[in-house]
């Protein structure tokens, strides 16, 4: 399924990252290196977000999710939107293996709710909603490499539909020491800490956990701070579709009118794990002289990493400058009007997410 | 747009009944699947009761005619079970021409076997069998339904509490109305797990005798399990093809109450919006809504408030109502499309199925629920009201076919 429009607008964004990119005013100026085989955020005084009161209560996730809302409402202007869409892949992870370790630990018995109600999926939708007093539609996706594509395919169906003009859509996880160890054992992330500024010049089996909150206010109508036209996005699966990946490219790009050629910059979800990255490398040989950026070693792996992807697409045109560190290929002096985003989340979940100049 | 969305087809999977046709005959012979704890171990045994599905995995596994349960988790089961029948129903088969997606929804996902891998990887990070944690995920039960079904233009899931499924069918309508699928398989699939039967007990709503919806004594709610799921696609397409149609589905609505993380407002802000949104779209009016099936979990502040939003949307003509959530216990992320299901159920019987266990009036309301079958109901328009944790309040209207 393939959704392409002329008049969808990313009029705002908002990111907390493993990066600086609490602050829209600058765009990877410092960029954070370090070895490692994984990435926690660089999280902002919450207190210029949220009331200390109702911050003591809330999870991580939870706190990263309001305040890179807020940060994005801010920026685009809106002060209530239509609508409130959020992708994740595994939610308030802290909250539910906390819940989920007192009731194995004290056998079922002594339990409080509070990690309980957090654990719920739509908690952080849910909680911008009452901050703001929205009574407007409220949604949660929660289906892995697929979540905040799927918020972005709700955002934009409102639009099209007419059903809201302004939608605050957005992707966030977070990363534990739980999840870690787990995903570890599962052979997801390198075995020797890795140096992030030379990820994808030394590929080996595995890649950098990550994660992070990024939101963007989408629009039927242009505003002050406007990014990108936000003209294309498919999720698929090369596997079930039959197909190879230049192919469903094309397609996808047919659909919006467009060639393989007209993309001026592909920023990329490689993520230097050796048994992945081939994906990308024959997506990328059939654009053709587009130049290519990457963002992962930038944000590490996680479900939604893509959100961290279109954030910095949507910088890149905006500012019509591609960070050194980002570029993968080419030289950064081709005038950027289209941008195609691409991403797959363990080799499964595959997504195309395009742009274009305003 | 302007393209009515039908139903070609629907599946359901609860505790009572494992099809269509014996959810029908318990609820037209008043026999609820509220019981005894038998799936796990859990000192809430004997104790606090629950609506299982009388199937264990092994069996289910046999019941789709799956190979092996290893790679599967019970709510992954459960939807294959109901949404197998719903597509059957339909005439779907993979590979047709229709651009077909697959929109599910749960809450708990694979917890019931996180929960067992859990206790050896606390007490060390490197126990614990991987294989009962890979499946944890929302996202894994609807990639199983996917991949038994051959769906291939698009598949997502929602997890929005307990009006998740609800909002699946809300979707899978936008979407064909938006012209970018021909057909949607949508519904949604919750296992009963430990983790959500404490999760509930803390907050102390859950009811030792079993939920008593809408009664002056009700005490709280009980967890069930199960799933449903519907085939929405566009009348023409339908007319097309030769389908039977069974229902409409003429009208939805999603709000949220801004109240507070888990309890409704007194005054119902969210659950009036969302009823009334869903009217206007199906451009209805309260007095056109012959039944309404209600989210009534039997909670205090649920009944409570949904039922003075009632009162506020229909006046004083608030038509016949009941919660079959004294039949199917409440199915979390499932309800939703267990629910629509049974509305479907009673609109082609034109029956009103009883709120069971009801006995005392409300002294805040001035409605009672319907607490005996009415047979001859001539159902035109039933809606169903769907509410979750964080506010979530969706309701659906779902309507006699008419040409």
């Amino acid at each position: 399924m393939v959704i392409t429009s002329d008049s969808i607008y990313i009029n705002g964004l908002g990111n907390i990252s493993p990066q600086k990119t609490s602050d829209n005013s600058s765009f990877l100026k410092e960029p954070v290196t370090s070895v490692t085989n994984r990435l926690a955020c660089i999280e902002p005084n919450y207190r210029d977000f949220i009331s200390p009161d109702i911050l003591r209560r809330m999870g991580r996730l939870i706190k990263m999710g309001v305040a890179s809302s807020r940060i994005c409402l801010e920026d685009s202007g809106c002060s209530m939107p239509d609508a409130i869409i959020t992708g994740t892949g595994l939610g308030c992870l802290e909250d539910t293996e906390k819940f989920l370790g007192t009731l194995v630990r004290n056998k079922e018995e002594l339990l409080t709710p509070t990690s309980f109600i957090q654990s719920t999926h739509n908690t952080v939708s849910a909680q911008i909603a009452l901050l703001l007093k929205c009574h407007n539609y409220n949604f949660t996706y929660v289906h892995r490499g697929w979540s905040f594509e799927s918020a972005l395919t709700d955002a934009m169906v409102q639009i099209k539909n007419g059903r809201a003009s302004t939608v605050l859509a957005g992707g966030m996880d977070e990363l534990t020491n739980g999840s870690f160890a787990i995903t570890s054992r599962l052979g997801h992330w390198r075995r020797k800490p890795a140096d992030t500024a030379c990820l994808f010049s030394n590929p080996a089996k595995g890649s950098i956990a990550g994660e992070g909150s990024a939101f963007f206010l989408v629009s039927s109508a242009p505003g002050p701070s406007t990014y990108a036209v936000l003209s294309g996005l498919q999720t698929f699966s090369p596997k079930s579709l039959n197909n190879s990946l230049p192919a469903i490219l094309e397609g996808f790009l047919g659909e919006a009118g467009m060639l393989p050629g007209d993309i001026d910059l592909a920023v990329c979800g490689m993520n230097g794990d050796n048994s992945s990255d081939s994906m990308y490398k024959e997506l990328t040989a059939s654009l053709g002289t587009s130049d290519i950026a990457a963002w992962k070693h930038l944000s590490g792996e996680y479900q939604t990493s893509s959100a961290f992807g279109l954030w910095m697409a949507s910088m890149i045109m905006k500012s019509g400058y591609v960070p050194e560190q980002a570029v993968i290929r080419g030289t950064g002096e081709r005038p950027v009007k289209t941008i195609l985003i691409y991403n797959h989340y363990l080799g499964l979940n595959h997504s195309f997410i395009l742009i274009r100049k305003p | 747009m302007g393209h009515r969305v039908v139903i070609t087809g629907y599946g359901i999977v609860s505790s009572i009944g494992l099809n269509a046709g014996d959810v029908l005959d318990s609820l037209i012979g008043g026999h609820s699947g509220i019981g005894g704890i038998t799936r796990f171990e859990t000192i809430h045994k004997g104790k606090l009761p629950l609506a299982e599905v009388k199937l264990s995995n092994k069996e289910l596994v046999d019941h789709c005619g799956l190979r092996s349960v290893r790679n599967y988790t019970r709510t992954s089961l459960l939807g294959i079970a109901a949404a197998m029948q719903a597509a059957a129903m339909a005439g779907y088969a993979a590979g047709q021409e229709l651009r077909t997606g697959l929109i599910s929804a749960t809450t708990v996902g694979g917890m019931d076997r996180s929960e067992d891998f859990y206790p050896p990887f606390l007490e060390n990070t490197s126990k614990g069998r991987l294989r009962e944690v890979v499946n944890h995920d929302c996202g894994d039960s609807t990639e199983k339904i996917a991949g038994f079904l051959g769906i291939r233009d698009f598949t997502t899931t929602i997890s929005t509490a307990c009006s998740s499924s609800a909002n699946s069918l809300m979707l899978g309508a936008e979407l064909i109305k938006a012209g970018m699928l021909d057909r949607v398989i949508a519904g949604g699939t919750d296992a009963v797990t430990r983790f959500t039967l404490n999760g509930f007990n803390t907050l102390m709503i859950l009811d030792k005798e079993g939920c008593r919806p809408f009664d002056g004594n009700r005490a709280g709610l009980t967890i069930g399990e199960g799933a449903a799921f519907l085939v929405l696609e566009t009348e023409e397409n339908a007319l097309k093809h030769g389908k039977p149609i069974y229902g409409i589905l003429s009208g939805y609505g999603n709000a949220n109450d801004a109240y507070h993380q888990t309890a409704s407002s007194p005054e119902g802000t969210g659950a009036a919006l969302a009823m009334k949104k869903a009217l206007d779209m199906g451009t209805l009016l309260p007095a056109d809504i012959s039944y309404i099936n209600v989210h009534g979990t039997g909670t205090q502040n649920n009944d409570l408030s949904e039922g003075v939003a009632v009162q506020n949307v229909f006046g004083e003509k608030v038509p016949p109502f009941s919660s079959t959530k004294s039949f199917t216990g409440h199915t979390l992320g499932a309800a939703g499309a267990i629910e629509a299901v049974i509305s479907l159920l009673s609109i082609q019987q034109d029956a009103v199925f009883p709120n069971l266990r009801w006995s005392t009036p409300m002294k805040e309301l001035y409605i009672k629920p319907v607490t005996e079958l009415i047979h001859d109901a001539s159902l035109k328009h039933v809606m169903s009201n769907s509410f979750g944790f964080g506010g979530n309040n969706s309701s659906l209207v779902l309507s006699k076919y008419i040409p």
